[in-house]
């Protein structure tokens, strides 16, 4: 046997060393998870960064001149005719009034592309709401093209020389003008949240992917959430143990929980599509596929909540005489229900963030209308982001951004839900 | 009547044959003096003949829906001037697709051929019949079910038994749509597998090195015939996957160890869903970041140390991909570290051994199964990503190992390959279900195999 | 001494040894009257103290947590190469106890020691004490058989390999065959060295468990009922080797049978509900213990 003392010694002298290693192993711990927030930190500001200054968009104070002349009718005239008034025309000559003089046709085309093609439209709304208005002297505020909104959020530099920039210098002559006599403001992007989608990014809106975001989303909750149950119920419950296909259930359900979801895809476009003839592009298919994808998510959390009851409880209610279906109707369910809705809930979020299948079954038609049942053709949100992510304007980028921090705020609220139910209902047993 | 408002009127009747059904067992068992001679709560009895009047009735509304426009547009077409009907079928076909959409419209477009006016209207007639049978052969079985149900109903009669049965059988039903999901998933991808390898063979798919899956319109135009050798693909897929490996494993790794190990529990308390976060993120958000801010960024900084560095980079997507996968790494490895036992770490703490001695030589090997499990579900998740490679990889194929040029990635060229509008039998579509197979199958043995190697490792400590 | 008043209660004392006395039911007894007696004691019954002890403990509190004590105010001296035996009924901190000697309570989050514990005149929970010195000096064995997930070899040769006690292969091997030979086990492993110590049965896992303590020669061993988990033989085997040890540790044992106890020990010391009520001779205390709680626990009246 060795000495004591020295082998306190031999301890003591590898010791420094030791503890050298063991601050540069929980180094290594602590750098990861640095590492790894400081991304999910990095994303995040660029992308707020990004996109915050989307929900503002510049709009630019315009005089125009309702005269029957310029537009072509007069304020008896019927409705079709009102609608088919020219009333590009009558913003034309507003900007060629504020900017007289100007006769070369390339500044000639960059006067009219000042303003968004979306300010005729304002009028003529304006106009067929109020015939009364044809004849007179208005002052609307209309949306300001998305090269000119770029520039006034500070976006295209005007040190560059002039060929680089997308505004030349001549414009550049007309911003500070009107800039200078206020008649440019920042305003809150309301028809961001009001329209579809558009060609035009400052008419550019979420609101068909929204809706389509929703219907597909209610479609798939409608079908997952009660099969999901019921199929956990069944396994957790009912199933005989060691039984063969209960057990090639069961290893289905996990693999299918870790396909890959673009395969899923696959069998939408393959199955639903070709075979059964769901209509394509529509959320009726979209939200088949993603019951699909998100019935394994919501099978194993469900069984884990079930799981969780104890037996106890069961076995009280077998001695009242309940049947199996009773006791787990009356008694099993409604105590594992907080855990199954958040399930649900995070299952959900998924599938709302979910891309790459929807692009098999159609989903990245460009959509200006709002769809307005489950059978319409219909965008979803994140397709929509994966859409505007393509398009070269840097207004698209901005767009872009907005669009994922409306999507993050969906998911942000419904991770709230589920964490507020766990809080609100968890019972420890 | 379509079949919404049938739906609607069957859930109607449903709900009035439950209220008989309840009374007519509350009546029954007036006459045996009161509730407690029936075997089963009154409730039971209406819920029985509400299963009597819907089972046989959807299941007949289903199939009718399902195979009346088959019916329909069969005898349209065996009506069909024969002329029509000797032509080819894809002729057949395309006639009777305008027939069809004229149908559905409900309006007769008089300018289109006479044949096809006619046809159209023979469809519309027969759609009519069609609906009428339909509505009259459901509510004749919803009717004959809640007769029968109602003559059932007796004291002694076990409704609760038999609606219980029914409830099982529902939930069975709903069980099985795993097994039938993967059954879908194999077949479509498998038929249309198949129909492709009839083009191309095999061999020159698995093992061809050109991927060019543009085929010519005509027969005339300069590269005609696409070729399909899938080696670029799977090596692209490959290089990015490994990318994303070596960032995600060692990080998510060690992010687990010092959470689970280290981190006193507040910092778990906000590390933990913080990771989360990260893992919450939906793909196309890290797929815009990639494309958008880390790839460029790679961009510079090659440039700036003198390489070159393609704008669509192996190494910008694999990198983005690897965060994503960290968070997922990191909670498996977390599950598989806190399933080590105490025993464990008191044994070897007892010895004297600092903390990073026990982490790395007894809780590591011994939750090397659940790692290694852990890793093999981490490289599935890898390789079947999808929108970060849309959006941040290349589309061309390009067999190269050096993570600063572009590749494509198998699922890069399915997406590419089925979106916008594709007639759907030629070799191009198809080759997208040969890939989607090749990415199925792949994925189902690493999920297997690390599902297998997990369960085996928790066995070992429960 | 003695500051505990042994006739003021509300329980007489069994006159006879005989345990279905014990059951009467006129024999109650007020644990609350104890509890407030054992907190104003200063001392434990017996014979705590002792000379030129191995570890000197005074007024040792432990908390869980801060508003959890677990251990009040123990005094207690571990004598060299004796065999102490520490009893008392489940909750009543002799486990704890025992693992504040070598500070493998330091890995159990909230736990707080407080009072004077010194090995050899140095004090544990010194700041420039180093735990894992201390425990190198300290070894323990667990409960269950705890053995790693590694060879028979690798799991002896742990501690010296982490510890950097050995300069070559064939010392270490020297080591190990030493070890597993004082722990009985080489000859039933000799052949087998590399298979997993994992494929042993429980009672040679233990036996395992206390070579890999040993290997590091430690000045104490610290078992922590280290047969609970074990079969009657397997038991036997293991308590012929911890009076084989005595020659060169000093060893605490913590055990749930009063008859094991009784059978290795030379001292044994009785805890309840925190407190420690008496240390005595082991023999003094199953055949004339003094304190009427020990009386009690070892006539089986509670346990």
């Amino acid at each position: 046997m060795m000495q004591m003392s020295n082998k306190t010694e031999l301890v003591r002298a590898s010791l420094a060393k030791r503890y050298a290693r063991e601050k540069r192993f929980r180094f290594w711990g602590l750098a990861s998870i640095v590492l790894s927030l400081t991304f999910l930190a990095i994303l995040l500001t660029t992308i707020f960064m990004q996109g915050w200054p989307a929900f503002t968009q510049t709009y630019m104070k315009l005089d125009v001149n309702l005269s029957a002349e310029a537009l072509g009718v007069d304020a008896h005239a019927p409705q079709d005719k009102l609608r088919a008034a020219s009333y590009d025309t009558v913003v034309l000559n507003a900007l060629t009034t504020r900017f007289p003089g100007i006769t070369e046709r390339k500044q000639k085309m960059a006067l009219k592309k000042l303003v968004s093609s979306s300010a005729a439209y304002d009028l003529q709304k304006m106009v067929m709401a109020n015939p009364k208005l044809i004849g007179t002297q208005q002052t609307v505020w209309v949306m300001a093209d998305d090269d000119i909104d770029t520039y006034f959020k500070g976006n295209i530099d005007r040190t560059q020389p002039e060929a680089d920039r997308r505004i030349k210098d001549f414009q550049l002559v007309w911003l500070d003008d009107l800039e200078a006599k206020n008649e440019i403001e920042r305003r809150f992007n309301l028809p961001f949240f009001t329209s579809g989608d558009s060609r035009e990014p400052e008419q550019a809106g979420i609101l068909s992917a929204l809706m389509g975001s929703f219907y597909t989303m209610l479609v798939t909750m409608t079908l997952a959430f009660p099969i999901g149950v019921a199929a956990a119920i069944y396994l957790e419950e009912f199933a005989p143990k060691n039984n063969t296909l209960v057990d090639f259930i069961e290893v289905n359900i996990n693999n299918l929980a870790a396909v890959p979801s673009i395969v899923f895809g696959l069998l939408g476009l393959a199955v639903f599509i070709q075979f059964f003839g769901v209509p394509r592009s529509t959320p009726l298919v979209g939200g088949l596929v993603l019951t699909l994808i998100t019935l394994p998510t919501i099978i194993i959390a469900s069984r884990a909540a079930l799981k969780s009851v104890p037996p106890s409880i069961r076995q009280a209610a077998y001695g009242m005489g309940a049947s199996r279906v009773q006791t787990v109707f009356h008694h099993t369910l409604p105590l594992a229900m907080p855990g199954i809705l958040t399930g649900t809930i995070i299952g959900m979020a998924h599938a709302l963030g979910e891309t790459a299948p929807l692009l098999m079954i159609g989903m990245v038609a460009f959509i200006v209308d709002i769809p307005q049942g489950i059978t319409d053709p219909a965008a979803i949100l994140p397709v929509q982001i994966y859409l505007w992510s393509d398009s070269p304007e840097r207004a698209f980028t901005e767009k872009t951004s907005a669009a994922i921090i409306v999507l993050l705020f969906f998911l942000v609220m419904m991770n709230l839900l589920a964490v507020l139910l766990r809080k609100r209902f968890e019972r420890r047993w | 009547m379509n079949t919404s408002i049938i739906l609607l009127l069957l859930l109607v009747l449903a709900a009035f044959s439950y209220f008989f059904g309840r009374k007519r067992a509350l009546a029954v068992s007036n006459g045996n003096r009161g509730v407690n001679k029936l075997h089963s709560l009154p409730g039971y009895y209406g819920h029985l003949v509400v299963v009597w009047c819907l089972l046989p009735s959807l299941i007949a509304l289903m199939l009718w829906s399902f195979f009346s426009p088959t019916f329909i547009s069969q005898n349209v077409i065996s009506s069909l001037p024969t002329e029509i009907q000797s032509t080819d079928t894809t002729n057949v076909n395309l006639f009777m697709n305008r027939v069809e959409s004229m149908a559905k419209a409900g309006v007769i477009d008089e300018t289109a051929e006479p044949a096809q006016q006619e046809a159209a209207r023979r469809y519309i007639e027969l759609q009519h019949n069609s609906n009428i049978i339909k509505a009259v052969l459901v509510f004749a079985l919803a009717g004959l079910g809640i007769f029968w149900a109602f003559r059932k109903i007796a004291p002694n009669f076990r409704a609760r038994n038999q609606v219980e049965k029914v409830i099982v059988g529902l939930m069975i039903l709903c069980a099985s749509i795993a097994i039938v999901t993967t059954l879908g998933i194999v077949l479509s991808v498998l038929f249309e597998s198949l129909r492709f390898f009839q083009a191309v063979p095999i061999t020159e798919f698995l093992f061809g090195t050109h991927w060019s899956p543009q085929t010519a319109i005509r027969n005339d135009q300069v590269g005609g015939s696409g070729s399909f050798g899938a080696i670029p693909l799977f090596a692209g897929t490959l290089l990015i996957s490994v990318i994303a490996l070596a960032i995600a494993v060692p990080v998510g790794l060690m992010s687990a160890i010092y959470l689970s190990e280290y981190a006193s529990k507040r910092v778990r308390a906000w590390v933990k869903p913080a990771l989360e976060v990260l893992a919450g993120i939906p793909t196309v958000v890290y797929g815009f970041f990639a494309a958008l801010t880390v790839a460029p960024f790679i961009r510079t900084l090659g440039e700036s140390i003198g390489l070159t560095v393609a704008s669509e980079s192996a190494l910008a997507a694999g990198l983005v991909m690897g965060v994503m996968i960290i968070p997922f790494m990191s909670s498996l490895s977390d599950d598989v570290i806190n399933a080590v036992p105490q025993a464990m770490r008191d044994g070897s703490y007892g010895m004297g051994a600092t903390r990073s001695e026990t982490i790395k030589q007894v809780i590591l090997p011994a939750a090397l199964p659940g790692i290694v499990g852990a890793f093999l579900l981490a490289a599935s998740r890898a390789i079947g990503e999808t929108m970060i490679v849309v959006m941040a990889a290349g589309l061309s194929a390009n067999l190269t190992a050096n993570p600063l040029e572009a590749v494509t990635t198998v699922t890069v060229q399915i997406v590419t390959l089925l979106t916008g509008d594709q007639e759907f039998d030629s070799p191009k579509t198809l080759a997208a279900f040969a890939l989607g197979l090749t990415l199925f199958v792949l994925t189902l043995i690493l999920n297997i195999l690390a599902l297998r190697i997990v369960r085996k490792y928790r066995e070992q400590y429960e | 001494m003695n500051t505990l008043a042994l006739t003021n209660n509300t329980m007489t004392l069994p006159t006879s040894k005989d345990p279905s006395a014990a059951n009467s039911k006129d024999q109650a007894v007020d644990i609350q009257a104890i509890v407030e007696e054992l907190k104003h004691a200063t001392q434990p019954v017996g014979v705590p103290f002792l000379d030129d002890p191995k570890f000197y403990t005074r007024d040792v509190d432990v908390f869980y947590n801060q508003a959890k004590q677990a251990i009040f105010g123990v005094d207690l001296d571990i004598g060299k190469n004796e065999v102490i035996a520490m009893i008392g009924p489940s909750g009543c901190g002799k486990s704890t106890f025992l693992r504040c000697l070598n500070r493998m309570n330091d890995t159990i989050d909230g736990c707080k020691v407080t009072g004077q514990l010194l090995l050899d005149g140095e004090d544990i929970y010194a700041k420039e004490q180093d735990p894992v010195l201390l425990r190198a000096r300290v070894g323990m064995v667990f409960q269950k058989p705890n053995p790693f997930p590694k060879s028979i070899y690798d799991n002896v040769a742990y501690g010296p390999r982490i510890h950097g006690l050995t300069a070559n292969r064939s010392e270490l091997d020297d080591i190990v065959e030493d070890s597993l030979k004082k722990a009985g086990l080489f000859n039933e492993v000799k052949d087998r060295l590399q298979a997993p110590g994992t494929g042993l049965s429980g009672g040679q896992q233990q036996r395992l468990c206390i070579a890999r303590a040993i290997a590091v020669s430690p000045e104490v061993i610290l078992m922590d009922e280290p047969t609970s988990a074990l079969d009657p033989i397997a038991t036997a085997t293991i308590e012929e080797l911890i009076d084989e040890l005595r020659q060169s540790f000093t060893i605490c044992i913590v055990t749930h049978s009063m008859q094991q106890a009784a059978r290795i020990s030379q001292r044994t010391a009785y805890f309840h509900l925190g407190y420690l009520v008496e240390v005595n001779k082991t023999n003094t205390v199953f055949t004339n213990p003094q304190h009427r709680l020990t009386e009690n626990y070892i006539t089986g009246r509670f346990g």
